[in-house]
């Protein structure tokens, strides 16, 4: 998957929509008995990999499934707390899956309204009038573009680095919001959205814009 | 009304009577409603004004217009890009004041009015497409830029010219005030 998430902030910094389109790699799952090798802390409501690190598990890694059921944080499926069952010789051997964990919605709150403030300082910054903000975000794993439109709206999408035409992806997930999320009379502006057409056509999308200019992984 | 065919590969055309005719009923249930054409007009605009904010995006998506720099090239676009994607006239722009604040859209036909002959006695301050004057306040609301858009002269109450007047008001925002449509 070359197109990694997409993003919507509204005028006011807040995320109004967010798509995650991609399987993380690098997760591992393995089955483990009594005693359990690695070090599991509970760090900021997860329970992260401290030391142990061995065969694709990693240091930071998040438990993120225990018997192939998704865990809630520190707890499992069932209400009970990760690390005193890991704890309890009796429920072993037990195969559990650890991988970089994934972020939250609050979290993703945050870090949305923090490009808000980011991009507002870019435009600031600008020697020339009118700049345009933040356009690119650049990193060796991902491409960060970002599409301000006239009413202050923001669509951010990240990306692979050589994934191409994001630019006309930007503008066709413009055409999807002023027509399903707009259009739909009981959205109100601003608001968090919740249209099922807005999501379909936004998949399609980005299906499209995949297969049209993509050099990533896997083609 | 059918839809310029660039949008969408399958477009939908719609019959343009059936528009007309809906906001006819529109204004006709109104005016059964309220008694005093002032409240007319307010609802009127206050419903153009919710369409105007969110059509503004759909132009916008559209039309690939740039940055304006001043209010005659936001009113040129208005008159020429807007009025003729939407309505499909193109109405012709005059400037009223000499501090270019002040902008008038001269109709020399107007579709949704097609079928009216004149406004019916009683009714005679109704704004029959007051509906108009708040589409484009709403949606130059959207980018920041305040303004007074009324009817300055209508056909239907026996002037020669359909007339919107559009008077720019100070700007919203003053921190983004570099963000013009």
């Amino acid at each position: 998957m070359a197109i990694f998430s997409v993003y919507v902030v509204n005028k006011a910094g807040g995320l109004i929509y967010q798509l995650d389109s991609y399987a993380p790699r690098a997760e591992a799952e393995k089955t483990f008995s009594y005693p359990l090798d690695l070090l599991l802390k509970l760090h900021d409501e997860r329970v992260l990999v401290a030391f142990g690190q061995r065969d694709g598990i990693r240091v930071g890694h998040a438990v993120l499934a225990i018997n192939g059921t998704d865990v809630n944080g520190k707890y499992t499926a069932d209400g009970k707390e990760v690390l005193e069952y890991l704890g309890n010789p009796a429920n072993y051997p037990v195969s559990i899956r650890f991988g970089r964990p994934r972020l939250t919605s609050n979290e993703k709150l945050m870090l949305a309204s923090m490009f808000h403030s980011l991009f507002a300082i870019g435009s600031q910054l600008s020697p020339e009038q009118g700049s345009s903000g933040i356009e690119m975000l650049e990193t060796d794993t991902f491409k960060l573009h970002c599409f301000q439109t006239l009413t202050g709206i923001k669509f951010v999408v990240l990306a692979d680095p050589r994934q191409a035409g994001i630019d006309s992806l930007l503008r066709k997930i413009y055409e999807i919001y002023s027509d399903f999320a707009l259009k739909n009379p009981f959205y109100s502006l601003e608001m968090p959205i919740r249209c099922e057409l807005f999501d379909q056509n936004l998949k399609l999308a980005l299906e499209v814009a995949e297969k049209a200019g993509t050099f990533g992984p896997g083609s | 009304m059918s839809r310029p065919a660039h949008r969408r590969p399958e477009y939908h055309k719609i019959n343009k009577d059936l528009f007309v005719l809906t906001y006819g009923a529109l204004v006709a249930q109104l005016c059964k409603d309220y008694e005093k054409d002032e409240d007319v007009n307010k609802y009127l605009d206050k419903m153009g004004y919710g369409i105007g904010t969110r059509l503004v995006e759909d132009f916008l998506a559209r039309s690939c217009v740039r940055r304006c720099h001043s209010y005659s090239e936001i009113v040129d676009i208005i008159a020429q890009v807007a009025f003729k994607m939407y309505l499909g006239i193109t109405p012709s722009v005059t400037c009223n004041n000499s501090s270019r604040n002040e902008f008038s859209l001269i109709l020399d036909k107007n579709p949704l009015a097609e079928f009216v002959e004149a406004l019916p006695a009683g009714r005679s301050s109704l704004c029959y497409c007051n509906l108009v004057c708040g589409i484009i306040r709403g949606a130059l609301e959207m980018v920041n830029l305040a303004a007074d858009v009324t009817f300055l002269q209508d056909r239907l109450k026996g002037d020669s010219v359909t007339e919107i007047g559009i008077t720019f008001l100070k700007k919203l925002d003053e921190k983004k005030c570099r963000r013009k449509k």
